[in-house]
């Protein structure tokens, strides 16, 4: 059995605000029988503005009932625009936490939500509409899809992928283009969380700005990868675009360390430094 | 609260009579059955009697039999060991409905360069012999086709396949870790090389088994080590379980009878109330060919899991082949293979009975599920259509 918590048992058994309002003023549907699980949402607004009344309707296992059921919950009383702002991990969160393989489950929740707003402002279909390039196509999940749901959840295999869009859990052809997808939604979050890309446009590199920039960046990003697999790496010298480097621990020797030098090393250099910089490996 | 257990295709309860059997060998009788001395041989003296019963409930001569830790190994030990160790090159066929256990080694061994080829069933899990005909005449084979299927409880024609396969010239193994101790199974009659069986299937505890090879087969070890079991699996043997297991066979010859009258009766009854309390409703697999005790049955538009929880909820257990209960995404590969419809696969429910099971129980979980559908159905999207 899967390790649910007691407020998913809970919403499971005893499912608040099932059903389907009559004559709504938003309708929200996902999923198919095909896929195996389906919701359909509708909500009801007050004078004022505020979600009066929420329903849904669910096919699905025991975390889908139950996110469905904690949904409708949630943004009762909200303003649509309070609504838009609920994410998947708000739906796991009201419920103590869902089975990593399970958060697909909130995230059909949050679409379920997203189609019913649109379709309330703008009179779109109620059915959720695949946008842009579909990358699952046995689950019908878009690219755009997979990078919103990486970046709001922080995911970074596509293991986590799967577990969270289900794209992926098919066949499994798509899975090197999940990989791509998270790659750069990986390496854009990276460079947001640092000034040092805006520091690359900028003026020609001074050579200690250089310098200062490749150790940061060694820093940043080379030396924990290396670390993590019991390597190390020092910076011997900068001499034009040739950076001279010496590899440590598990690193020095290793039958694979050209590959780490190119694909890693230098990937990261040329990123974040500069584009013409070549690495290569001190002469013992 | 109630207690009724329709999972026996996953594991038996242990048979109170099979517990005692054990019982002398974890506190006296602890011997190393190899030993030259009375504490190894009065015990070694025991797993023969054993390995006399396990061969009796399948007609098979006692040095036929060697003992494993499970129905996997059992099958990894014929097919892997039966392709490497043939001494001459062999293709693999089997079906797409086989077991993880025979599924896992034989792609395994197509990874590893042999050809190998997956037979199709029909939309009642059948399969073609004429299709298998073809596969043979590619070229001499290990074939490992299952006596029973899990899931359905369809029970493929053995004896036809081991026809063809003998005529062919070719090596059949087949897994009939669902079969034995459920149907007459019958190594002289139906003239496989190899079968699997498992001790938890039959009332055991899990992590015994044992694997019946027939006399000249020729077989690389797959446990390799010492020479235990005539060379043909190292490791000292697990002789409290091979023990329980000697037992447990025993008693399953005895009750192979009740197991077509009385249990057959009850999974009847069962699947005649299901589908007049539950509208949508369908059995999977071949009614004429299968397990006296198995009945797989798909509920439209709502879904395994759920159906699964609250069951449990009233004391019930079963399992199913919807995707959420399978550890991927992917619902069972076997009702996939019959080209039943994604929406009844994730419907899909199995109920296996053993003949521990009442009358009443059946009654309860007739009632119990009614209520479930009704109220699952109420809470689907596609539940009034």
């Amino acid at each position: 059995m899967w390790d649910y918590t007691d407020k998913v048992l809970d919403h499971f058994r005893n499912p608040r605000n099932v059903g389907v309002i009559p004559d709504p003023d938003g309708v929200g549907e996902v999923g198919s029988l095909a896929c195996g699980d389906a919701l359909k949402l509708t909500f009801k607004l007050a004078p004022d503005g505020r979600i009066a009344d929420a329903k849904f309707q669910t096919f699905g296992c025991a975390s889908a009932i139950a996110s469905s059921s904690a949904l409708t919950e949630i943004i009762k009383g909200m303003t649509l625009d309070e609504a838009e702002r609920v994410t998947n991990q708000d739906i796991a969160h009201y419920l103590g936490g869902l089975p990593e393989q399970k958060m697909h489950c909130s995230v059909m929740g949050r679409e379920a939500l997203e189609a019913a707003i649109d379709n309330h402002r703008r009179g779109t279909t109620a059915k959720k509409i695949l946008q842009g390039r579909v990358i699952c196509n046995c689950f019908g999940v878009t690219e755009s899809e997979i990078e919103r749901v990486c970046r709001e959840n922080r995911l970074t295999t596509v293991e986590q992928v799967t577990n969270y869009t289900k794209a992926g859990g098919g066949c499994g052809n798509c899975k090197p283009q999940i990989e791509d997808i998270l790659r750069r939604v990986l390496s854009e979050q990276a460079r947001a969380q640092t000034p040092v890309a805006q520091v690359k446009s900028a003026a020609p590199l001074t050579h200690l700005k250089k310098i200062r920039l490749i150790e940061e960046t060694i820093e940043r990003e080379i030396r924990p990868k290396l670390l993590q697999d019991g390597g190390d790496i020092e910076l011997v010298d900068v001499i034009g675009n040739r950076v001279v480097i010496a590899l440590r621990g598990m690193c020095a020797g290793c039958a694979v360390a050209s590959v780490t030098m190119k694909d890693v090393i230098e990937t990261a250099l040329r990123e974040f430094v500069s584009p013409d910089l070549e690495v290569e490996e001190a002469r013992q | 609260m109630k207690n009724v257990y329709l999972d026996n295709n996953a594991t038996t309860q242990v048979a109170p009579e099979v517990v005692e059997a054990m019982m002398p060998f974890f506190k006296e009788l602890w011997g190393n059955p190899s030993s030259m001395h009375a504490f190894g041989g009065g015990v070694k003296r025991h797993m023969e009697k054993a390995r006399e019963q396990v061969a009796a409930l399948i007609n098979a001569d006692p040095s036929e039999i060697i003992f494993t830790s499970c129905g996997t190994e059992s099958d990894n030990t014929a097919i892997r060991g039966g392709v490497e160790g043939a001494g001459r090159p062999l293709n693999v066929i089997t079906t797409r409905v086989e077991h993880p256990a025979v599924l896992g080694p034989c792609r395994y061994l197509k990874e590893a360069g042999r050809r190998e080829i997956e037979l199709t069933v029909d939309a009642v899990g059948q399969m073609n012999l004429v299709e298998l005909g073809e596969a043979l005449s590619q070229g001499p084979a290990l074939v490992s086709i299952m006596w029973a299927n899990n899931e359905t409880g369809v029970i493929f024609p053995v004896a036809e396949v081991a026809e063809a396969v003998k005529a062919a010239g070719s090596i059949l193994h087949t897994d009939a870790v669902q079969a034995v101790g459920k149907v007459p199974v019958d190594v002289r009659r139906v003239p496989v090389d190899m079968l699997s069986l498992s001790g938890h299937k039959l009332h055991t505890p899990k992590g015994v088994g044992a694997l019946y090879i027939r006399k000249g087969t020729k077989l690389k070890p797959f446990m390799l080590g010492g020479h235990q079991e005539n060379g043909r699996r190292g490791g000292t043997e697990n002789v409290p379980y091979i023990v329980g297991l000697g037992c447990a066979c025993e008693f399953a010859k005895s009750w192979i009878p009740e197991e077509a009258t009385k249990v057959a009766a009850l999974r009847d009854r069962l699947e005649k109330q299901l589908l007049a309390k539950c509208p949508d409703a369908r059995v999977n697999g071949d009614t004429k060919h299968r397990l006296p005790n198995t009945l797989n049955i798909s509920f439209e538009y709502i879904e395994g899991e759920s159906i699964l929880y609250h069951l449990s909820d009233l004391g019930v257990a079963a399992s199913s082949g919807s995707a959420c209960t399978s550890g991927s995404l992917e619902p069972s590969h076997v009702l996939r293979a019959m080209g039943v419809p994604f929406t009844a696969v994730n419907g899909s429910i199995r109920f296996s009975l053993s003949r521990y099971n009442t009358e009443e129980e059946i009654d309860y979980v007739a009632e119990c599920m009614a209520g479930i559908v009704r109220k699952l159905r109420e809470l689907s999207p596609f539940g009034h259509r």
